[in-house]
């Protein structure tokens, strides 16, 4: 019976892990905006690094 | 008659190019506004912006003033905006409403090629704000700003913007009472299987750890998940008004008292499952009805209307910026062409054409005389002028409407709906079962009457029939906002239930605020024609002269006008380019009118030669006739307006001659009526648009504001419609209605769950395993039902096939 009773208390504490997560990601705002990420990973970030070609062909 | 030169669209804005006056190098842009945006992003190389969408800038109808912005040098004005700030940098959010498409994220978020002060930027597209991090010894907050409108996002900047935003830290806490019931409950929900199940007796011990740590799972739930429902008991005591809240807060005490108590005894389990699961489905639900949109201000006054600074003048005529509360009497400020006067003011210096359309609904700009006085809340059209204010802002004539008692107590009057009808007396209901079941018990077999009466407020819990009516307005908000009507909250669809009067404004909201149909009558103008005329029409300021110019819809240089004469109330002349032209009533030009056309006839002469005549006319908003007719046989319907009488006609061929027209009326008689009607006991609807109706908008049952750009400033109001959408509005508040039906089938559903719980219950013999499955089952059941009813009900509602 022992071994149930570390397994119980083991995940018990593994989910307690991810509400932290839970807590630190609401913490730092990652629930703030739910939309705009959605549209900036689809651009180009070569333009942040390359500073000398910089024009874009239409 | 439409002009078809150069079908090309502008590179930046997409509008058609009219002319290549101003572009000598390529006609790829219809102003100088749009070019010189293009310019400095093409030397910044972000053309990349041109790429991601087409045409994704507005059409820069005015390079903004230089020195605009100079009152943000102020540290004063400028702390009120930044967020955060250290020795090196200062963050500061910013509202820029001209935000509509993945091109504006991405040029926004490259600003730091433009002004290097800048360090980064972010934009959330939803609020329309960019949260700027820069540079404070390289730069201030009114260079950010320049850069911001150089690039065509010019800052909206008012105060009372600011005050708005702690709705944010409330939504978050939301989010973690959410998170935290959803944990608990799972949790517990995980360890209370091999309960189901039936475990056996040789496993006693681990039962008991079991229960043990649901019992501290659920302290999380009980303490913090449910405490706004323990909060609102105190609000509703207070109130003496039994509020839904009470009873769903009354069975997650009791539930967890009876459970601890059977813990501790060894006598069961406990019901800890269901009290976690009921709290987490409500918080959903709320969190679900109460998605609001952020980028919307449903609390706006005149404070958000006028500037934030203004430019004073000292003795010497030097001009400086300073915030609108320290204003004083006798103080001298400058108003440039296109800002609004903020105070009560006399005319000093200037040519003065004030439009106080959106304040008090006239149509035409006045024009004042020096020596006049000028109240606040009028744009200046025209040159700068210089006035001396004469009272402070919070005493001017405008904002004196703001001391009237609506706004005090604007929505607590409102809100007994009948979802509260039902709760009452399902709550006492509920007792009168309990009661009875005591007393059954009390005689057959005394020691279950405390597990039933427990068990009966366990599973009677109206948590379904609150979920039905948060699912339900949840729907119903993200439906209409499908729309573009945006609700203030879910009580402002309840209230849309039971309206029986509507009233409308007129300027704004029944005809378009800034445009008039414009048609010419006569031969085809020449383009040559169209110039020259363009430039005597540029001349004047007169309100009939702009619209036609307008309608031409020429740039026009200043080159070869002379000799120009406006005679009042008559017309103009002038010499151009060598050719004498005239324009003015009738009489002015000397030619005989046919009376069958409604509307201001403008009559137009070359050389003594008479070309036509152009008609001006309101415009008003499409389907509007059809609106009111449908409107006109369910509702009592009304009109006010600030504006004179000179459109009778026409408005009789919309409204009818059957239903109160009121013309002249003040912001406060407007607000009058409106009392009227309610003390006869009438719900109402209050349409309106401007400053002048909100008055009106705050003491109606239901204030609508209606706007063409809902980002734009509308006063207060519980529901904000986009103007193209007016047409609809008799289906709109019919799928309001509709709304009242959904929570009714669902809550017969409850019902029906609450019937088979109480069963068991009154026997005294309520397995936690039955209120286990009953629990989440009704609660899905309900989220189907109300999901399934509100689609089909948009459906029917807004499917033009059944009705046009």
């Amino acid at each position: 019976m022992m071994v149930l009773i570390v397994l119980v208390i083991a995940s018990l504490f593994i989910a307690i892990l991810f509400l932290i997560a839970f807590v630190w990601s609401v913490k730092s705002g990652q629930y703030d905006d739910s939309y705009t990420p959605s549209i900036r990973i689809l651009f180009d970030n070569e333009l942040t690094q390359d500073k000398n070609n910089t024009l874009n062909q239409n | 008659m439409s002009i078809e030169v150069g079908i090309k669209n502008c590179l930046h804005c997409g509008n058609e190019i009219v002319l290549n006056t101003y572009t000598p190098s390529d006609n790829k842009f219809c102003c100088t506004g749009c070019k010189s945006v293009y310019e400095i992003i093409n030397n910044n190389g972000l053309c990349e912006y041109y790429s991601i969408e087409k045409a994704p800038g507005l059409k820069q109808n005015s390079i903004s003033r230089k020195g605009k912005f100079l009152f943000l040098q102020d540290g004063e004005i400028a702390s009120q905006f930044i967020k955060f700030q250290n020795k090196e940098t200062a963050t500061v959010v910013l509202y820029l409403p001209q935000v509509h498409c993945s091109s504006c994220i991405w040029i926004l978020e490259h600003l730091h090629k433009i002004n290097k002060a800048i360090i980064t930027s972010q934009v959330d597209f939803l609020r329309k704000e960019i949260t700027l991090v820069y540079n404070q010894h390289l730069c201030n907050l009114s260079d950010v700003a320049e850069t911001l409108s150089s690039i065509g996002y010019e800052p909206h900047l008012s105060l009372s913007a600011l005050n708005e935003k702690k709705t944010n830290f409330n939504d978050k806490k939301l989010i973690f009472k959410i998170g935290i019931a959803g944990f608990c409950f799972a949790n517990i929900m995980l360890l209370a299987f091999p309960e189901y199940f039936g475990i056996e007796k040789s496993d006693y011990q681990l039962q008991s750890l079991f229960s043990y740590l649901s019992l501290l799972l659920s302290l999380p739930v009980l303490l913090y998940s449910s405490s706004d429902f323990f909060i609102s008991i105190i609000h509703s005591y207070k109130q003496k008004y039994l509020n839904i809240d009470t009873p769903i807060a009354l069975a997650i005490a009791i539930t967890f008292i009876r459970s601890v108590y059977e813990i501790i005894t060894k006598t069961g389990s406990g019901y800890l499952d269901s009290m976690s699961g009921i709290v987490f489905f409500m918080l959903v639900g709320r969190y679900f009805q109460n998605k609001n949109y952020f980028n919307l201000s449903f609390n706006r006054d005149y404070k958000s209307y006028f500037p934030v600074g203004v430019s004073v003048l000292d003795n010497q005529g030097n001009e400086s910026q300073v915030s609108i509360s320290k204003i004083c009497k006798g103080t001298r400020i400058k108003v440039y062409d296109g800002e609004i006067v903020p105070a009560d003011a006399i005319l000093f210096y200037g040519n003065a054409h004030i439009d106080y359309s959106f304040v008090s609904g006239e149509s035409k700009p006045i024009t004042k005389q020096i020596g006049e006085i000028i109240y606040a809340g009028g744009k200046q059209i025209g040159g700068a002028i210089e006035l001396e204010v004469v009272k402070e802002v919070s005493q001017s004539y405008l904002t004196n409407l703001w001391n009237n008692k609506v706004f005090q107590n604007s929505s607590n009057n409102k809100s007994k709906s009948f979802i509260h009808f039902l709760s009452k007396n399902f709550t006492i209901v509920l007792f009168l079962i309990a009661f009875v079941t005591s007393v059954y018990w009390v005689f057959v077999d005394a020691n279950k009457v405390i597990s039933a009466v427990t068990a009966i407020l366990i599973i009677a819990c109206p948590c379904a029939l609150l979920l039905s009516a948060t699912f339900t307005f949840g729907h119903y908000t993200r439906y209409l906002s499908d729309k573009k009507v945006y609700c203030r909250n879910a009580e402002t669809i309840e209230r849309l239930c039971e309206i029986d009067t509507i009233v409308f404004d007129k300027t704004g909201t029944v005809t378009l605020q800034n445009q008039k149909t414009v048609e010419f009558f006569g031969d085809k103008l020449s383009e040559q024609n169209k110039i020259l005329f363009a430039k005597l029409f540029s001349q004047s300021n007169h309100p009939l002269s702009r619209s036609i110019k307008n309608y031409l819809n020429l740039q026009v240089n200043q080159i070869g006008i002379h000799d120009f004469i406006e005679i009042k109330g008559k017309g103009i002349s002038a010499k151009i380019d060598g050719v004498n032209l005239r324009a003015g009533s009738p009489n002015y030009i000397g030619v005989v009118v046919n009376q069958d056309k409604i509307g201001s006839k403008v009559f137009i002469e070359k050389d003594g030669r008479p070309l036509g005549y152009f008609i001006i006319t309101s415009q008003y908003r499409k389907g509007i006739n059809t609106l009111i007719s449908n409107l006109k046989r369910k509702y009592a319907i009304a009109m006010l307006s600030g504006d004179n009488s000179s459109e009778l006609e026409k408005i009789n061929i919309v409204f009818g001659t059957d239903i109160p027209l009121l013309f002249n009326q003040s912001p406060h008689e407007k607000l009058q009526y409106i009392e009227q009607l309610n003390k006869q006991g009438k719900k109402t609807i209050m349409i309106g648009d401007g400053l002048n109706d909100a008055g009106a908008l705050a003491a109606s049952y239901v204030g609508i504001s209606v706007s063409d750009n809902i980002n734009n400033f509308t006063p207060a109001s519980d529901i904000i419609l986009k103007g193209d959408q007016l047409f609809q509005l008799d289906k709109i508040i019919r799928f309001a209605k509709s709304s009242k039906r959904v929570i009714m089938g669902s809550f017969i559903i409850s019902i029906l769950y609450n019937i088979i719980g109480l069963w068991f219950a009154v026997q005294g013999n309520l397995q936690p395993v039955i209120a286990a499955i009953l629990m989440p089952l009704s609660s899905f059941s309900i989220m189907i039902f109300t999901s399934l009813l509100s689609y089909f009900y948009y459906k029917i509602s807004f499917d033009d096939i059944n009705h046009d």
